[in-house]
């Protein structure tokens, strides 16, 4: 063993934030692009120009997606188990829309009907919308923490309804969710497309930026007011994983109790509002190149943010706060998560190595003519 | 008290998910290789007819993956969505093999099949030979990693149990990996992909050939999949999934079954051909049996047994009552009376306890089961052997017309009178649908003969279950149902189109359509 199993744990906290981080940068970018495909492409050529920045990228793009899905059933299968049975709607909503994006891809320009073209952009819109909604909803929830109890045998049951998920807090986080990825969306078209495209992908870009950081200030003062999780005593952090061995409470504002603890957090919602604005500020100069490299550190900002406030807890369950979920206690076994931090270690790199390989390969300014010119050859 | 028709359901939609997904999956294997033996013959000769060919089947493999790639989704979420209770048990190693997966094949299937697509003219030719070898890597590797998962389903090695999480943990990451089951399961399972994916070229290349429309496109593409797919029909049969049969008790079960083998016969046992099998009396009626053919296709040997269900039958019921005390030590050393003496006891007893977890249909409390429980128990540690039997039976019967058409088509092609057989082209053509009907029944023969167990002698179905309701299950069985439907058809009238242009989807102006007629209405709106 490399590292001891406290120790595994938390890198184990990390790799999770790391692979939702590389998500929302990569697949959180298709998603966004799919939903500003019908504002900033006015005609069809100029769609596909926007489509076509990423049609050799979205597949593996949403590997990030389908991955993180892998390594929580690994890593914290009590999560995987508990979250997804528990969200039973909102994941099915989630896959039902998703189902539409590998097919709007592919056979959007398959055929050359203005009709089949035209709901193919509908079905990426949706197809893109919905799971960001959702995913920010979800996220948003695990702050008010999720009805659901475990049972002395380790049995999760979920008490709460899909629509109780829709409540102000969580669709609030939901907006955030989905003004992040069109706000990072925007600066990649503006980057890789040209003319009045990219001017418009610049344009929606920035106010989904500016949109964005105001959500996540009113989201912050919120949070900052709400009850929020602490534990007040558990077993010890080497010993096996048991999520229902420790007590906790909830205290109005704990939630920023990480901060006072530990200051250096800060530098995450820092991060999030000074990389908003300065993408918004490079859009706005003509440098889309560092505004991009901005919005995905904005990105970063967010997501830390949320993973920094809540944790250790996972999933605080708001029945039972005793069987809250951290990243202590709902995690796989000292072996497992050692083997796949070997993995890990030596994939990563080589999956980085070659993705890069593909952008570079693929990358120019993908413009209306080069379209017309070559209507068979792209997507 | 367990929901039957909740368990029902729970299962029913796992098993159209997962059926409708496998229809997608084996075109993938095979097809990914055909592409690169195509691609292979363009970057060495430099013949653009075999550019032409890799890029148009690549056309008819692009619909296919996308259908796959949307129904894989739900199957790295359905785990967790509905059997919670699975997820949470197993995750600890089942888990590791489905996130490799996604790092060491997903990532790199997905983003090579970008550069397949759309890196034609920004990648040299032997970059993109790379990129096209790189993806059929990445697609195979995706198959050893979620066959090593499911061949732990089957023989769970390598794990054991932990009384204080309550799970399965890894012991042995390398038993998982080289787990016997999952191994021959991966060959046999690859290999029948690139059985469909040589049918499916085979097929519909003997339709131009029999049309007569772009004769040396359809004659090379029949020539690779008559090869590729001899090869892999060869493969499939001779290194099938039998020799697994010889690994774990839940294996010999469903040997048991598939051969409605009721009594353990003397080695080397019979082959039944065809018969009735009847559960009630435990005979097989009106049965055909070839002599000594299963003892050498089950044992591979003339002097060992294939147990049968009676003998069995015998060996769970002593399991399940060992079971019962296991749970009755579970139950002490949860409750706080976790003393040396009752966890050494636990360790000796606790490879039963998923045996006594079977009495949790009936009973609760596990403990307090009646002998009619345990009986009714002992019953139900076996699959219906009726479905296994036939399941078996109709996989094998494709197989073998298969093996038929594919050493025929070699033979004449080799022979270069394939034109003239035109009773062969139709009958390839007509053969498109049966490595998909043999791979379905291949699957029920392997997950519905593992039941009643979702991890074999370890984790009951029936308790995998997450904690939903029967009305949320109808709800995502009904979104499935249409959904899927919606996929089906738009994939399928798609790939239909497609097929009908052949080569002239292209727009290369070099063949049939564009050489011979003006481009009618229907072909000028189809390229991408």
């Amino acid at each position: 063993m490399i590292f001891d199993y406290e120790t595994l744990k938390l890198v184990w906290w990390l790799i999770i934030g790391i692979l939702l981080i590389g998500f929302a940068i990569t697949d959180g970018m298709n998603m966004g692009i799919a939903m500003l495909l019908r504002a900033v492409g006015k005609t069809d050529s100029e769609r596909r120009t926007v489509i076509n920045t990423i049609a050799a990228h979205w597949e593996g793009n949403q590997v990030w997606f389908v991955t993180a899905g892998g390594a929580l059933f690994a890593a914290w299968p009590m999560v995987y188990a508990a979250a997804f049975s528990g969200f039973y709607f909102a994941m099915l909503l989630v896959l039902f829309a998703l189902f539409f994006r590998p097919l709007a891809f592919d056979y959007r320009s398959k055929i050359e009907s203005p009709r089949w073209r035209n709901n193919w952009d509908w079905a990426l819109l949706f197809g893109s919308a919905i799971p960001a909604l959702v995913f920010g909803v979800a996220f948003g929830n695990l702050f008010l923490g999720v009805p659901f109890n475990i049972d002395n045998l380790l049995r999760a049951s979920y008490q709460g309804s899909f629509f109780g998920l829709l409540n102000p807090f969580g669709l609030l986080a939901g907006l955030i969710s989905i003004t992040m990825m069109v706000g990072h969306a925007g600066m990649w078209l503006q980057l890789r497309t040209a003319h009045d495209v990219a001017k418009r992908s610049g344009q929606f870009g920035r106010y989904a930026l500016i949109a964005c950081m105001a959500l996540f200030a009113v989201a912050g003062i919120w949070v900052s007011n709400m009850d929020g999780y602490q534990i007040v005593s558990m077993p010890d952090t080497q010993g096996y994983a048991n999520p229902i061995a420790k007590v906790v409470t909830t205290a109005p504002g704990a939630w920023l109790d990480n901060y006072t603890a530990m200051p250096l957090t800060i530098i995450f919602p820092s991060l999030a509002f000074v990389m908003a604005a300065l993408a918004v500020l490079f859009s706005k100069m003509g440098k889309p190149a560092l505004g991009l490299v901005s919005s995905s550190l904005m990105l970063v900002g967010v997501i830390m943010t949320a993973g920094a406030s809540l944790f250790p807890f996972i999933m605080p369950s708001s029945n039972n706060p005793n069987v809250s979920l951290t990243m202590w206690d709902a995690v796989s076994s000292h072996m497992t998560l050692n083997v796949l931090f070997i993995v890990v270690v030596i994939l990563v790199p080589i999956i980085l190595f070659y993705t890069t390989w593909c952008y570079v390969k693929m990358w120019r300014k993908v413009t209306v003519e080069e379209i017309e010119n070559n209507p068979h050859g792209s997507y | 008290m367990i929901d039957e028709a909740f368990v029902d359901l729970s299962r029913l939609q796992f098993a159209i998910t997962a059926l409708f997904h496998f229809l997608f999956v084996p075109l993938t294997l095979g097809m990914t290789w055909i592409l690169v033996i195509m691609e292979s013959v363009y970057v060495m000769t430099g013949r653009e007819i075999y550019r032409d060919m890799t890029k148009f089947w690549g056309k008819l493999f692009g619909i296919n993956f996308a259908v796959g790639v949307a129904t894989g989704l739900t199957m790295e979420f359905e785990f967790g969505t509905n059997w919670s209770y699975y997820s949470h048990y197993v995750g600890d190693v089942f888990g590791a093999p489905l996130a490799i997966e996604g790092l060491m094949a997903f990532f790199l299937e997905s983003t090579f099949v970008g550069m397949f697509f759309l890196g034609w003219d920004r990648l040299s030719r032997r970059q993109h030979l790379g990129a096209t070898f790189l993806m059929a890597v990445g697609t195979n590797l995706s198959a050893l990693w979620i066959l090593i998962a499911n061949g732990w389903m089957q023989n769970p090695v390598g794990a054991e149990f932990n009384y204080q999480t309550m799970r399965m943990e890894m012991t042995s990451f390398a038993e998982l990996v080289f787990n016997p089951v999952a191994q021959v399961k991966f060959i046999h399972t690859v290999s029948a992909g690139y059985v469909a994916a040589s049918m499916f070229v085979l097929g519909i290349s003997s339709y131009y050939i029999l049309k007569g429309r772009d004769i040396s496109f359809a004659k090379r593409s029949f020539s690779v999949a008559c090869g590729f797919g001899l090869a892999s029909v060869l493969c499939v049969i001779l290194l099938g999934d039998e020799s697994g049969y010889e690994v774990g008790e839940v294996q010999k079960v469903k040997l048991a079954a598939i051969e409605a083998e009721w009594h353990t016969e003397e080695a080397p046992a019979a082959f039944t051909l065809f018969g009735f099998p009847d559960s009630e009396k435990q005979v097989t009626h009106a049965a055909i049996k070839i002599p000594y053919a299963m003892g050498i296709i089950a044992t591979r040997s003339l002097d060992e047994q294939v147990t049968g269900i009676n003998d069995l039958e015998i060996k769970h019921e002593k399991r399940i009552r060992n079971g019962m005390l296991a749970y009755e030590y579970l139950d002490k050393l949860r409750n706080g009376q976790d003393t040396p003496e009752n966890v050494a006891i636990f360790d000796t007893l606790k490879d039963d306890l998923g045996y006594g977890l079977l009495l949790k249909r009936y009973t609760p409390n596990v403990v307090d089961a009646t002998e009619a429980q345990i009986k009714q128990a002992v019953k139900d540690s076996f699959p219906k052997v009726g479905p296994m039997f036939w399941s078996f039976r109709i996989m094998v019967a494709c197989g073998m017309i298969m093996l038929v058409i594919f050493v025929l088509s070699f033979y004449y092609n080799a022979h270069r009178v394939i034109e003239q057989k035109r009773w062969l082209l139709w009958a390839a053509v007509f053969s498109i649908p049966l490595p998909w009907i043999a791979i379905e029944f291949g699957w029920v023969v392997a997950e519905y003969g593992r039941q009643p167990w979702a991890i074999s002698e370890i984790l009951p179905t029936f308790l995998a279950t997450s904690s939903l309701t029967t009305n949320d299950l109808l709800i995502s069985i009904a979104g499935f149902i249409i959904f899927y439907t919606g996929l089906a058809i738009v994939e399928g009238w798609l790939m239909l189109r497609f097929v009908k242009q052949g080569p002239s989807s292209l727009h290369t102006n070099k063949y049939h359509f564009e050489k011979i007629n003006q481009p009618s209405k229907d072909e000028q709106g189809a390229h991408s």
